[in-house]
């Protein structure tokens, strides 16, 4: 595959895979979404991957893990490139599919509700097929599998509505302006497409309720312009406007695409079972919310003046861990559910045959302590941007610091969800100095009142820091390590700085990132953890935003060039529409893990704006 | 036609008739929540009214529970009408209520229902919801079990509470 930006005038790749029925890579696929659920379309206009009526619901197309998982593709019949864009600050996609015949363009949204107001659709996805040049012929593909491909749906065509798919208390309404045939529980079609000529497609989905079927025509036409100016309307708030505005605004929107509209809680990423590395075993499913993201996201939300994100996710996060209160658990469902049983889907081949195929996570019963001090300073973060807590927040905020007081010398799973015996984390100790540290500012501020555990959360956190100065740094490595007593080093060091625990010029800072930089990078990549400190035999790929961690610290540091240097290497390892996954092959700078990863995506949007604030400062 | 009866039973009857009306709407939205059915019998009757969604649902139950009152006096003259006032006899007439509803009413409502789409001239802008089909088996399969079952509840619970009421008074 070779780069045909400058050829075509579209950023984008030539597709020269021929026609196959297996999915394509991981980094070829584009995310549309709706804020309630995401779809990924791959370069070959194939929909591989679509959970209705939520992200972590079940699947009805899952193409992405396995042959005959279900689809919906759109693609030419004769071969074909295929090159692609985002329509301007939108989640719209569109396809520009080029045959030696013509040259078509095909346009995926999930239609976004905004209020109950208008009878709608649960979920809706349009496509649209538009002739630009030549006479181009399409085969069109629907494979609905609900529920993982283990329930079989009932086809049904009701005369003028359209054609339905149902099981149990689901429908899936297709309608279309082209005649489309049966054959078993799936349709296809070929289109003859001429310049001027545009087909419309709508897949509707409703659960529980009486399905409203949206008409097709002008009106679909208006629900996709209607789309298009909520996704622009919501991206003008957006208050960067610095040199990496472009990649920042593609990973803001990526982010909103994986938050759930209903609770405000903000989903790992938009798959499951997407292995770190292809063949292996570590196949996990992040269609979840975990704390650890807290801090981070808010962080983003708020630099970038996205206020009422932050404040919704905020609300998400004390309202999902009201019931767990004082005490929190290191991930929860879109409505703050933790009972996320891990099952495992034998059934189903996984992607490029990585077994096993999981739903539900076990990291879930884990013991993180870090993340009390990401939420803390999800809060902190929000309060910074003129937020204001009620007095049930502020109980909640002072009762999380107790737990701090109260646990943070037992040792965790860590950040990185290491499985088996638990260990004294350097970084878990960080974070529980950042959530004292944090109610100590917030009450200093007048923002909430610590009253009589002041004093203990004084104590304590000068505690953590001795404890972080004398047995989480080595004298003769003369650097923090990433456990207590240890000697390894970890990526989580390098947020010391932006966390305020160190300043970026401290000698013990400084010297921890040089053998980060020395022991970590590889390509100009970062991994999180030295090679076999998790235990595992399987060497994984770079983590995608601990190179951006790195990014920040460098520009922190004053060193603009380096930083700059670095990010831009970071981001070239981005799919052709901007997404990145959760990790990055140090070789081949692929695009390994579940897929786009909102940590990552955070990661890209906090080293910019720090960046930004470093170039400001020289200048 | 009433005769036997005390003027105060009609009081009783907006109770009853609310009872009843409770007990049926319980047995369907359990059958819709527990994944039986999609129908929405308030839904469909708020959606008459208004295509704004929340207020279809608002407006619809209101509708409903006054539908259910009105036809617990509807009920109780039948009841009057043969001076049969069990709760067996109760339950037979919300059988036939509800053969009535899933065989003649419902079909009918794609000719009727402003918002709703007809399988002869699909979906426009206002007509946009799915249409019920025979015995209202588009929205899923037990649908015709569940709102039988309510039906027969409604109208055993209006028998039950006439009965006792009766056998109160030592009729």
């Amino acid at each position: 595959m070779r780069d045909i930006t400058a050829e075509t005038g579209f950023p984008g790749i030539e597709q020269s895979r021929p026609p196959t029925a297996a999915a394509a890579e991981i980094g070829d696929y584009a995310m549309i979404g709706d804020c309630r659920t995401a779809a990924l379309v791959s370069r070959e206009g194939s929909i591989d991957w679509l959970c209705l009526p939520h992200f972590s619901a079940p699947s009805i197309f899952a193409r992405l893990l396995d042959p005959g998982a279900g689809h919906f593709s759109i693609r030419p019949r004769e071969p074909f490139r295929a090159t692609r864009r985002y329509l301007g600050d939108t989640a719209v996609l569109e396809t520009r599919f080029e045959t030696t015949n013509g040259v078509v363009l095909v346009r995926d949204a999930l239609v976004v509700l905004d209020g109950l107001s208008p009878m709608r659709p649960m979920r809706e996805l349009i496509r649209t097929v538009e002739g630009c040049i030549g006479n181009v012929e399409l085969m069109v593909e629907i494979v609905p599998k609900p529920n993982y491909g283990r329930t079989l749906a009932r086809l049904r065509r009701h005369k003028d509505i359209g054609w339905a798919f149902s099981w149990r208390d689901e429908i899936l309404m297709l309608r279309s302006e082209h005649l489309l045939r049966s054959n078993a529980a799936s349709l296809g079609g070929t289109i003859h497409c001429v310049p001027g000529s545009l087909y419309r497609f709508s897949l509707s989905h409703t659960k529980g309720e009486i399905a409203v079927i949206p008409p097709l025509g002008a009106d679909a036409q208006a629900r996709l312009d209607e789309t298009l100016a909520w996704w622009k309307r919501w991206s003008s708030h957006c208050r960067y406007d610095g040199a990496y505005r472009d990649v920042v605004i593609r990973s803001a929107i990526t982010l909103k695409q994986l938050t759930y509209a209903i609770s405000g809680a903000l989903v790992a990423a938009a798959t499951t079972s997407i292995p770190e590395a292809v063949g292996h075993d570590n196949t996990w499913d992040y269609r979840y919310c975990w704390l650890r993201d807290a801090g981070l996201t808010a962080h983003a939300f708020v630099d970038l003046g996205f206020i009422g994100d932050a404040a919704a996710y905020l609300g998400w996060l004390l309202h999902a861990t009201h019931l767990t209160w004082p005490r929190l658990r290191v991930m929860y469902d879109i409505y703050g559910r933790q009972s996320l049983r891990e099952e495992r889907l034998a059934h189903l081949a996984g992607y490029r045959d990585s077994r096993p195929v999981r739903i539900g996570n076990k990291a879930s019963i884990q013991l993180q302590l870090d993340i009390y001090g990401h939420v803390i300073l999800a809060a902190e973060r929000f309060a910074a941007a003129g937020g204001r807590f009620g007095l049930a927040e502020a109980r909640m905020l002072y009762g999380l610091g107790k737990t701090v007081c109260d646990d943070w010398r037992q040792a965790d799973n860590g950040i990185w969800e290491i499985r088996g015996s638990r260990r004294q984390y350097t970084f878990s100790k960080l974070m529980c100095w950042v959530a004292l540290d944090r109610l100590l500012k917030l009450h200093e501020q007048g923002r909430i009142s610590a009253g009589s555990l002041e004093a203990r959360f004084r104590a304590e956190r000068g505690e953590i820091a001795n404890v972080i100065e004398t047995r989480g740094f080595n004298p003769e490595l003369q650097t923090y390590t990433s456990e207590l007593d240890g000697s390894q080093l970890d990526a989580t060091l390098l947020l010391m700085s932006s966390l305020g625990y160190r300043r970026p010029d401290d000698a013990r800072f400084v010297r921890t990132v040089d053998l980060i930089m020395e022991r970590l990078s590889r390509n100009g990549l970062i991994y999180r953890y030295e090679p076999g400190y998790d235990g595992r035999r399987t060497i994984e790929a770079s983590f995608g935003i601990c190179t951006f961690w790195a990014v920040e610290v460098f520009a922190a540091q004053g060193k603009i060039a380096a930083a700059e240097k670095l990010f831009a290497h970071a981001l070239s390892c981005a799919n052709d529409v901007g997404l990145l996954g959760e990790e990055i092959g140090v070789d081949d700078r692929s695009v390994t893990g579940n897929f786009p990863q909102a940590f990552t995506h955070v990661g890209v949007i906090n080293a910019a704006l720090a960046l930004d604030r470093a170039k400001q400062m020289e200048s | 036609m009433f005769a036997g009866n005390s003027p105060e039973v009609f009081g009783y009857l907006v109770l009853w008739g609310l009872i009843a009306t409770a007990a049926m709407d319980a047995i369907l939205e359990a059958s819709q929540g527990l994944g039986y059915s999609r129908m929405s019998l308030p839904f469909l009757f708020g959606a008459f009214f208004t295509a704004d969604r929340r207020w279809a649902t608002i407006l619809g139950f209101f509708v409903y529970l006054i539908g259910g009152w009105l036809f617990a006096f509807l009920y109780f003259i039948l009841f009057a009408s043969v001076n049969i006032y069990t709760w067996w006899f109760g339950a037979l007439a919300g059988a036939v209520h509800g053969m009535f509803l899933l065989v003649a009413a419902l079909p009918l409502l794609p000719f009727i229902h402003p918002r709703m789409a007809s399988e002869y001239h699909g979906a426009t802008k206002r007509r946009q919801l799915e249409p019920p089909g025979f015995l209202a088996m588009n929205y899923g399969y037990a649908t015709p079990l569940s709102t039988l079952l309510g039906q027969i509840v409604y109208g055993g619970t209006l028998g039950t509470l006439v009965q006792l009421h009766r056998a109160a008074l030592g009729q």
